[in-house]
């Protein structure tokens, strides 16, 4: 187990190697070095000062130096500073990581229980009509972009309410769990919503494919043939096996999410991971931008790990390999 | 699609092989000679979700080629803003009416036009994007689970880093240094796409290569070009095909994506992306403006989907059977 879990870490040590390679030459080479250092001049900067700043940033010495440069910066936990603020992009990172963990945690456990409630009645009741309307319903929310739920749930729900004198839902914006407890939940339920309902239909189907499978496993009609309750059998031997997709999954979505929810966190004005990324690029702020992508390659490797850890665990045989 | 007599015996021993009862009167089907195609074709003609839903995808496509049309009978260019009739005195849209049937956007244009002008480019996205994810990610699944040993390994490292990699972060990253375009928004697409795809192609292949007709091939002095593509391809063209149209929908909404964020295809062009952001800045005062396009896209998805879901029952005998 311990040499499973010291190749799965060296491996996801390896993924995020090549992911500052894959950053660095994305935005130190491939716009041209002289454009880097442009961009940070500024526009109006001359020949000079553009040189000097090129030089300080070692973009006149050789690529090789310069990735090191790089990545000795980002292993000291220095990743450089905002052009825009002036503030460190750590800083910016830690503002934004609370919103997007809030956002990510929250519709997690929604979708989680929607998508696998609903895939568990739709696999045991199979072909009825209750299946049916799960079905369609999972199959309508797997297709649904997540702004458009987003835009009409704050059609609806914001701004409707609000001509009808209720404001139950703020528009847009965050308010910290620290600061207004109420204020924060209330900021948060729709964009939870938005992101369980579109995450929810594709565990509804993961469910309830596997279900269908593990229902036709020997073991299943052995338990049943001992006389188990029906709920027994389903809740405690199916449902225990059918649940192994269902989570390593989960692990990977909640990894990606944890990176930013893009585009929820851009319907809702929320300042999360993804939002700021978007704003940075629409700014060309680049230390923010390579900051939140490496944070956010990070948490997906780390997830792809523990989820891997998870199944070993679950799974002897997942070991061997 | 044609297949040789061989390809076909092929896919009903592997029918068998896995247990599945043979379809109601397949011992006639065998003296009538019906390819497996023609027994998928016939029971993706039986399911009138997924007829009704390819209907709706065809109108779609005829939307996309005929917008000029759609265009000329209005009377409305889809750049052309109308200052006078298209805003009201305070510069708002203004709602559906007879002249403007979906009403017009912020700059005074025709939302019907642009709509229809915004197919096209969902669909060019949708389909060649899907293509291009499609063709590399089946040479190289071919490659990986045919060749196995170094190039196995090589390519299954390369599959896994693509897909823990955060897409949409780095694809609005990768097109913001690059001026957007029609064609950066393919690549970008293309090359985060296709490891879904390797995979797929790859976990198929796996289980094919150890089958007696693949070491009676080899037997007969074929050559590992010829085995992948002219033994192994033809069997795995079904789930192909099948996840390729799964994945159209996907794509197209990333494409809206894209363009939502801004790093999509730039305006002026007519985007359902670009028209549901800049709704998002007015939609308190033209709710048309968001949904519209916002339907367009939506019932777009939900048609590629059904089809797509129809279209694997048809084809993957082992769905079927889970379906009974």
């Amino acid at each position: 187990m311990v040499r499973f879990l010291i190749r799965r870490v060296l491996l996801g040590a390896f993924v995020m190697f090549v992911v500052t390679i894959v950053v660095f030459l994305i935005f130190f080479v491939g716009p041209g070095r002289a454009d880097v250092a442009q961009t940070l001049a500024g526009r109006e900067a001359t020949p000079k000062t553009v040189a000097l700043i090129s030089h300080r940033l070692l973009l006149d010495r050789p690529l090789t130096t310069q990735y090191w440069h790089f990545l000795d910066g980002l292993l000291h936990g220095n990743l450089g500073y905002s052009y825009y603020h002036g503030q460190a992009v750590t800083t910016v990172l830690k503002e934004a990581y609370p919103i997007t963990l809030s956002l990510a945690l929250g519709a997690a456990v929604l979708w989680l229980v929607i998508g696998v409630l609903s895939g568990v009645l739709s696999a045991v009741r199979s072909r009825s009509i209750w299946d049916r309307i799960v079905t369609v319903l999972a199959l309508f929310f797997y297709s649904m972009p997540s702004f458009v739920l987003g835009l009409l749930l704050l059609y609806v729900f914001y701004y409707q309410f609000a001509l009808h004198g209720i404001h139950l839902f703020p528009g847009a914006g965050y308010t910290y769990l620290t600061a207004n407890p109420l204020k924060w939940f209330e900021g948060l339920v729709l964009p939870w919503i938005t992101l369980a309902l579109v995450s929810a239909a594709a565990y509804t189907r993961l469910t309830r494919g596997s279900m269908l499978d593990v229902l036709n496993e020997d073991y299943v009609r052995t338990a049943r043939s001992k006389g188990l309750s029906e709920n027994r059998v389903i809740y405690r031997h199916a449902l225990r096996s059918a649940l192994t997709p269902v989570i390593s999954q989960f692990g990977i979505d909640l990894g990606v999410l944890a990176g930013g929810a893009v585009i929820t966190e851009t319907v809702f004005g929320m300042p999360g991971l993804g939002y700021t990324a978007v704003n940075a690029i629409r700014d060309q702020d680049l230390p923010v931008i390579i900051g939140i992508v490496i944070v956010a390659s990070a948490s997906v490797v780390v997830a792809n790990i523990v989820v891997d850890v998870f199944y070993a665990v679950l799974d002897p045989r997942v070991r061997l390999h | 699609m044609s297949m040789s007599p061989s390809d076909s015996v092929a896919i009903e021993d592997a029918l068998v092989a896995s247990g599945v009862p043979p379809p109601e009167g397949a011992a006639a089907s065998v003296i009538e000679g019906r390819s497996p195609w023609r027994l998928a074709y016939e029971r993706l003609r039986r399911d009138r979700a997924s007829l009704i839903a390819l209907a709706v995808v065809v109108v779609i496509i005829l939307v996309a080629i005929f917008a000029p049309v759609i265009a000329s009978l209005t009377g409305h260019g889809v750049y052309q803003q109308f200052r006078d009739t298209g805003l009201t005195p305070d510069g708002l849209p203004v709602g559906p009416n007879h002249q403007f049937l979906l009403g017009t956007d912020d700059q005074g244009r025709d939302i019907l036009v642009r709509i229809a002008y915004g197919a096209r480019i969902s669909l060019i996205v949708g389909v060649v994007a899907t293509a291009a994810e499609v063709v590399l990610g089946t040479v190289l699944g071919l490659a990986a689970g045919y060749f196995g040993k170094v190039v196995d390994t090589v390519i299954a490292r390369i599959i896994d880093i693509v897909l823990s990699i955060p897409f949409l972060l780095f694809a609005i990253s990768l097109v913001s240094i690059s001026h957007p375009s029609l064609t950066i928004v393919i690549v970008v697409i293309a090359i985060f796409g296709w490891a879904a795809v390797a995979r797929v192609v790859r976990g198929q292949v796996l289980s094919l290569r150890e089958k007696e007709y693949i070491e009676a091939a080899r037997a007969l002095g074929a050559g590992p070009w010829r085995i992948m593509f002219i033994d192994i391809l033809p069997n795995i063209v079904a789930p192909i095909i099948v996840y390729a149209t799964l994945l159209i929908p996907v794509t197209i909404v990333i494409e809206a994506s894209l363009s939502y964020l801004g790093v999509g295809v730039p305006p002026p062009t007519a985007d359902w992306g670009t028209m549901i952001s800049g709704a998002q800045q007015i939609y308190q005062q033209a709710w048309w403006y968001l949904l519209f396009p916002s339907l367009a896209l939506l019932i777009t998805t939900v048609a590629f989907n059904i089809f797509g879901d129809g279209l694997r029952d048809a084809l993957d005998p082992r769905a079927e059977q889970l379906y009974k």
